[in-house]
């Protein structure tokens, strides 16, 4: 009753902990990291009780399961996903009351990318630089769950809050992505920042939680050479040499030589995080206010 | 690049709705800029931010209210020169064994043992980090003293590789691929988040480069296992 280990029966593709991540060490190289649907995890751990900034699962497209030792309270938010107690149907995005032993899945997205699993007490791993959120870049953090393994939870907060469900906004169909232009606009032709603005862009297969990356048409340079490396922000739209923009998530490098041609707001990347390759892709481009 | 009045001229680049990039002429001047930063953050003087990155030209400003303006205000600052002194100095043992210690002789047109020499005759200093978490990025060799990376990128480079390319100086905090020229080996450790500070260097840290006496082939591969500085 009182063992705190969960146990992963099933990883899925990648499975991390994360939580709201190690912000302020970018000047020595460490992203920023933490969930990339950030709202969704805010909402899992207020629907288990906890603080929102509580570690919780991060799922990647095809969920995963893991058997629980202690009775908790579950929530599974973000992409929406079939979820299952001992087998049996239960609420997604909602508070789910689980008995001791009890096996728990998040199955795979129905549509979306990431699924949130929240328990009360959230996941107990070893905080880096203060921070439990696992760094895919630069290999901070726990590792990323695997068969087997043994995790923790930490001591429930206390009561979860009497709530049946809480409303979630549905990953899009298409996505559409304001980009503030700059600071490297200008090594870009006019042609190139027009492309930028009417192009038909998809997400790649090749995205992960560095960088969503875009198939479609290439941004032509108005100069060559290279960048002196610079400091990188979340949501960069930074272009390099093959001309396809790569939009930074939150395990971004922290400095970087190709040129940023703009800046997605940061209120935007959830959905970008949520949006499955293939799906459409346009930017609305202004310039900076 | 200076203005007329001999202080650097500093162009604000909004990054987006909350962060500002500084961009000057120079390396040295972006330096200075960043330790005025750090000094006015010290002090309180400078609005909240989240992140100062300082880069090869640049410093960012992440998680500023109101860029703009910050912008605005930079732009009237008079920027300090660096000067020699001021911070501890890390002292950082090498043992001058490099694979492309040969070739970097080469490219200075010296002996092979006036490499170690003048290498660690000079005192650097931190200019920035990247790249992987205790990776920094370190100038003080003058321009004469500047090699090009390798043609084709090693794969795996070991930790604690001392090394070259361009005006930096670096030290491999762990294994990695990598294309800069190798001189020398560490056993200091750069990166441990199990210390604090985790980064042995940070951003203006001044860094002597001290030879381990070696006895030519003899030596013990474990000597000095624990970060040393």
């Amino acid at each position: 009753m009182t063992d705190s280990a969960f146990a992963v029966v099933r990883a899925g593709a990648l499975t991390t902990v994360q939580d709201l991540g190690r912000a302020g060490h970018a000047h020595l190289g460490v992203p920023r990291s933490g969930a990339l649907d950030e709202p969704a995890l805010r909402l899992a751990n207020r629907l288990v009780g906890n603080p929102e900034g509580a570690a919780a699962l991060e799922t990647t497209l095809t969920g995963c399961a893991v058997r629980l030792r202690r009775a908790a309270t579950v929530a599974v938010t973000g992409a929406p996903c079939p979820v299952t107690v001992d087998g049996r149907p239960a609420a997604w995005g909602a508070p789910v009351r689980v008995p001791a032993g009890a096996l728990v899945e998040a199955g795979a997205a129905t549509h979306g990318v990431r699924a949130y699993v929240a328990f009360d007490g959230g996941v107990e791993a070893e905080r880096v630089l203060g921070s439990r959120s696992t760094d895919v870049l630069s290999g901070l953090g726990p590792a990323p769950l695997a068969d087997g393994a043994v995790l923790r939870l930490g001591a429930p907060y206390g009561p979860a809050p009497a709530v049946d469900a809480a409303p979630c906004p549905g990953p899009p169909r298409e996505l559409v992505l304001p980009v503030v232009l700059g600071p490297r606009q200008d090594w870009f032709t006019p042609r190139a920042l027009r492309t930028l603005a009417t192009g038909g862009f998809r997400v790649s297969a090749a995205s992960n939680r560095i960088g969503l990356r875009t198939e479609g048409p290439a941004l032509e340079r108005a100069r060559d050479g290279e960048l002196p490396s610079e400091g990188m922000v979340l949501g960069a739209l930074q272009v390099p040499p093959d001309g396809r923009p790569v939009l930074f998530l939150a395990d971004h490098p922290t400095t970087g030589g190709y040129p940023v041609v703009g800046v997605v707001p940061e209120s935007h990347l959830p959905a970008a995080a949520q949006a499955v390759p293939g799906t459409a892709l346009r930017f609305a481009p202004r310039h900076v206010r | 690049m200076t203005g007329p009045d001999g202080t650097a001229r500093v162009r604000g680049l909004p990054v987006g709705d909350r962060a500002l990039l500084l961009e000057v002429d120079t390396g040295e001047a972006a330096q200075a800029l960043h330790a005025e930063l750090l000094r006015r953050a010290g002090a309180g003087t400078l609005p909240a931010v989240r992140e100062i990155v300082p880069a090869a030209r640049t410093v960012l400003l992440d998680g500023v209210a109101d860029p703009r303006r910050l912008a605005a205000e930079v732009a009237r600052w008079e920027i300090p020169p660096l000067t020699g002194g001021d911070g501890d100095t890390v002292e950082v043992p090498v043992r001058y064994d490099g694979p492309d210690l040969a070739d970097v002789a080469e490219l200075w047109g010296v002996a092979p043992q006036e490499v170690a020499r003048i290498h660690s005759g000079t005192e650097f200093r931190v200019a920035f980090c990247g790249f992987a978490p205790g990776f920094c990025y370190l100038t003080g060799l003058p321009d004469h003293r500047h090699v090009p990376r390798r043609a084709t990128p090693r794969t795996r480079v070991p930790a604690g590789s001392v090394a070259l390319a361009g005006p930096y100086t670096g030290v491999y905090p762990r294994s990695s691929p990598g294309g800069w020229q190798l001189i020398g080996t560490t056993d200091a450790v750069l990166w441990d988040t199990a210390r604090d500070p985790a980064a042995l260097l940070s951003p203006g840290t001044r860094v002597r480069f001290v030879p381990e006496r070696t006895a030519g082939a003899a030596r013990t591969p474990h000597a000095g296992k624990e970060a040393s500085a």
